[in-house]
């Protein structure tokens, strides 16, 4: 599916998040020269087009008390990646799922996931269980807990908004 | 803390990081099945926002369908850490970054409408403070952060 200039115009304010006002989509429409009843409408189409997989609150783990929070990844050989990740994907702990290339010798690991808990103990804890459960624990892994976070905030994939106002006159 | 959050910030956090409405008033809508009024449903949700607990309403996009974004490490001395991290995410284009234990210690996510503005913002990252960056592209999502299950202890 393409985007045109207004539906990434749309899809950034959708990625900012909305105001905390009553007609939201109203506001955003404003910002990028759509009604109220468009943005609904697009919205819905991007979402059934699985453009957008999520809409809705999106919560800080580490301010919710899940304070540890790592990122595990696995060296797993190409035949066993899609049935390891199905499995790690059905363990509610599992938050994301990704295969990304190695780049040897620096990174070995091509299976990533992130497993959230209240402390660190649980997240080892969670992270043997998990392993086990893809039938990856005989694997050679690391777990890398989260530090000091600088920055988390929603993709920008949209074209800054004046550019696409400009665009679009 | 999640002790302080009420029952109605609960059940905001519990039923709505999906299956959110999308109508033109969705804060009423919301206020109708929590059984509270619309201006009571903004008020928590900016209390929340402005306590940091959670980020924002708004879109998670799947990877690759609107543009195009990539992970990227690197390994920074811990005395140049602060500097090269404020750096980093003052970018509009990195939407996460985060110190990680691990020889490579530092993590981001740059996210941009083209490949190629990605690997400009790499490009600069690395020319600006003169370290690598190791930089590994999504080949396969199997799954994306769809809400998460909170248990309430």
């Amino acid at each position: 599916m393409d985007l045109n200039p207004r539906d990434q115009a749309l899809l950034a304010e959708l990625c900012r998040g909305l105001p905390l006002v009553p007609r939201p989509f109203a506001a955003i429409g404003e910002a990028c020269g759509l009604s109220e009843a468009e943005v609904l409408a697009r919205l819905q189409q991007l979402m059934t087009d699985g453009v957008i997989r999520r809409f809705g609150i999106i919560v800080r783990h580490r301010a919710l008390g899940y304070r540890a929070n790592a990122m595990v990844v696995f060296d797993v050989p190409e035949a066993e990646v899609q049935e390891a990740a199905r499995r790690l994907c059905a363990l509610p702990e599992i938050t994301l799922c990704y295969r990304r290339p190695r780049r040897p010798p620096v990174w070995p690991y091509n299976l990533f996931c992130m497993i959230h808990g209240r402390d660190r103990a649980r997240v080892e804890e969670l992270v043997v269980s998990a392993a086990q459960a893809a039938g990856i624990a005989h694997l050679p892994r690391a777990v890398l807990f989260s530090g000091q976070c600088f920055v988390q905030r929603g993709a920008r994939y949209g074209k800054p908004r004046s550019t696409a106002v400009r665009e679009l006159a | 803390m999640n002790d302080a959050l009420g029952d109605r910030e609960k059940r905001l956090l519990d039923e709505f990081q999906k299956d959110f409405p999308l109508v033109p008033r969705p804060f009423a809508e919301i206020a109708k099945r929590l059984g509270v009024d619309e201006k009571t449903v903004l008020e928590l949700l900016c209390d929340l926002v402005n306590r940091g607990l959670i980020s924002r309403v708004g879109a998670v996009v799947e990877p690759h369908r609107a543009g195009y974004s990539t992970l990227a490490a690197m390994r920074v001395p811990s005395e140049m850490l602060e500097a090269v991290g404020a750096f980093i995410a003052a970018h509009p284009e990195v939407n996460h970054c985060y110190e990680r234990e691990h020889e490579l210690n530092l993590w981001f996510v740059v996210a941009a409408p083209s490949r190629r503005r990605v690997a400009e913002v790499i490009a600069d990252i690395e020319y600006r403070t003169g370290l690598a960056v190791l930089d590994l592209p999504l080949e396969q999502a199997f799954r994306l952060d769809l809400g998460f299950p909170l248990t309430w202890t």
